[in-house]
């Protein structure tokens, strides 16, 4: 059975461009555009896998993996790659700190967001 | 060491054209002033600083007034020098030579003088678009829309390119997607380039109602003579009208309406040549002795000091005053900043300003000296007090508001005055206890 990525991103053109690569590698890829209940979807679709933009309608990136690192459940362990447009140092040195497993600004290439889910994640 | 004179300038070179002009051998004009003559030669070489009796025998040998050698526009190269070096410690210039260096090197001594200049301009430009970058929701939300389209365009042109047998369907859509992010990236390329030109001519278009408001008390120098009699015949109506353009919301138009509501009856009770009268001479204001004099709050009496024009302050030997206020929140809501001391635009300011203190001690004024951390360490004498606003009212706490008045201090204050700085992201303090964020200026060494 294929392993799973949740996309948490509000842009669907992205979306789409990230779901084709990863379903060509072999992933089952959904995707989710809003941070307001974010935590919930993430909770409720239990993904092997999620790609997490900083900046969401409703709710930043970083307080959505506070939230989710805070728990008990699996999101404290779930692999969770981050997105931003804001590729500063202190930008990553925060997303590490609340537990980030990766931190990729944007513009990225599809073979780093291929080399990154695969190294999380061993399909 | 000999004393110096003010200025004190390149005394000996001064003297020396002298000399030459009323053609006096160097024997003669030494043996006149008293010294000898391989002592003078050091002295015309600027190798030796001289003032007071000297100066005034060289001065009266060479029929000149003291002034004439020991003042002039090298008084000023000497101060930029100065300034570069106390700007770069670490280099160690060595401060006691610098006549010696103007004197034997005066065109390299101009570069350096023009090089620390250029330096603290463009210092100067990086903080203020480093603040903006950092701190302006406007332009880092178009920032944002701009890398993401940019990705997205990206991500779609990388499919096509690698994937050779991409179906027909996969293709239309990405290229569609190509087509459609291009077009949002063009417009938010133009959007942007509009932000960032409207910056610079039209502040307006993206300041918030506060920066209108306080664009529009600098546009007047902070001063409306029209309001000096208190508010009578319209005149807050005019003032506005005039400024319709720089008041471009009507949350700046109702805010400044009331600023100036209040400066018209501030100013009433407070008139200007009352309180120019008032001031002593020379000497550093005390605001609240001064409310105390009037019988007003020392608040109150910050902002009319604060209004007064620099010409009528300076007749009382005062420079112009700064004034900056803060809500119960620490929300600046009031700035008119100093040339030296300049106040946040973006973001929240130091917390180690006396200002802030005051929030925690209402009603007690705080006077005091500060350093401002940075290019200039310029020193300031500051007081603040935070009052409530508005009168009292039964079984209802206060709400506080704090000012404080910023007056230029001296150069040769002590060195281990509390040093403050502007806001976290371009202060160079190191190990402050108040610090929120990085900072983008690295303390200087030395």
């Amino acid at each position: 059975m294929s392993k799973s990525v949740l996309v948490v991103e509000d842009e669907p053109n992205i979306i789409e461009a990230i779901s084709f690569i990863l379903s060509r590698d072999g992933w089952h890829v959904s995707s989710h555009s809003n941070g307001v209940d974010a935590v919930e979807v993430i909770r409720a679709r239990a993904p092997d896998l999620v790609i997490l933009d900083v900046m969401l309608p409703g709710r930043s990136g970083y307080d959505i993996l506070r939230e989710l690192r805070a728990g008990d459940g699996a999101g404290a362990s779930l692999p969770v790659l981050m997105l931003t447009a804001r590729g500063q140092t202190k930008d990553r040195a925060l997303a590490e700190e609340i537990g980030a497993s990766r931190f990729m600004s944007k513009p990225f290439s599809n073979a780093e967001v291929l080399e990154a889910v695969n190294a999380l994640v061993a399909p | 060491m000999a004393e110096r004179g003010r200025g004190g300038s390149l005394t000996g070179t001064r003297i020396r054209e002298r000399r030459n002009l009323v053609g006096m051998r160097q024997a003669e004009l030494a043996r006149r002033a008293g010294i000898s003559a391989s002592y003078l030669n050091l002295i015309e070489h600027n190798r030796r600083r001289i003032g007071g009796k000297l100066l005034l025998s060289l001065a009266e040998a060479l029929g000149v007034e003291p002034s004439a050698l020991s003042e002039g526009a090298e008084a000023a190269l000497l101060a930029q020098l100065r300034q570069a070096a106390a700007d770069r410690p670490e280099a160690g210039a060595d401060l006691e030579r610098i006549e010696e260096f103007v004197g034997r090197f005066p065109g390299w001594a101009q570069l350096v003088a023009q090089q620390g200049q250029r330096l603290g301009a463009l210092q100067q430009a990086v903080e203020a678009l480093t603040d903006r970058l950092t701190h302006d929701p406007h332009l880092a939300a178009s920032l944002h829309e701009v890398l993401s389209t940019v990705t997205a365009i990206h991500a779609s042109a990388e499919i096509l390119v690698a994937e050779k047998e991409l179906e027909p369907e996969w293709r239309d859509r990405f290229n569609r997607n190509i087509r459609e992010e291009s077009a949002r990236l063009a417009e938010g390329a133009r959007r942007l380039v509009e932000e960032l030109d409207e910056g610079e001519t039209s502040e307006a278009a993206i300041a918030s109602p506060q920066d209108q408001v306080e664009g529009f008390l600098s546009d007047h120098g902070f001063h409306f003579p029209a309001l000096e009699g208190g508010a009578e015949d319209g005149a807050v109506e005019a003032l506005l009208s005039a400024a319709a353009e720089r008041l471009g919301s009507g949350a700046a138009r109702l805010m400044a309406r009331r600023v100036l509501d209040r400066y018209a009856r501030e100013a009433a009770a407070l008139p200007v040549s009352a309180v120019i009268e008032a001031l002593p001479e020379g000497v550093v204001l005390d605001p609240a002795a001064l409310g105390a004099h009037f019988g007003v709050d020392a608040g109150r009496m910050m902002r009319r000091l604060a209004t007064l024009p620099a010409d009528r302050l300076a007749e009382k030997g005062q420079a112009p005053l700064g004034l900056v206020a803060c809500d119960a929140s620490g929300t600046l809501t009031f700035r008119k900043p100093l040339d030296r001391f300049p106040l946040p635009r973006f973001g929240a300011a130091c917390p180690l300003w006396p200002l802030f203190q005051a929030l925690s001690r209402p009603m007690m004024p705080i006077a005091g000296k500060i350093r401002l951390a940075g290019r200039s360490e310029g020193v300031f004498v500051t007081h603040a007090i935070a009052q409530p606003v508005g009168a009292p009212v039964a079984n209802r706490d206060p709400t506080f508001e704090a000012h404080m008045l910023i007056q230029p201090g001296r150069a040769e204050d002590p060195a281990d005055l509390p040093r403050v700085g502007v806001t976290c992201r371009i202060c160079p303090k190191a190990d402050c206890r108040g610090r929120r964020e990085p900072s983008i200026m690295a303390e200087s060494g030395g």
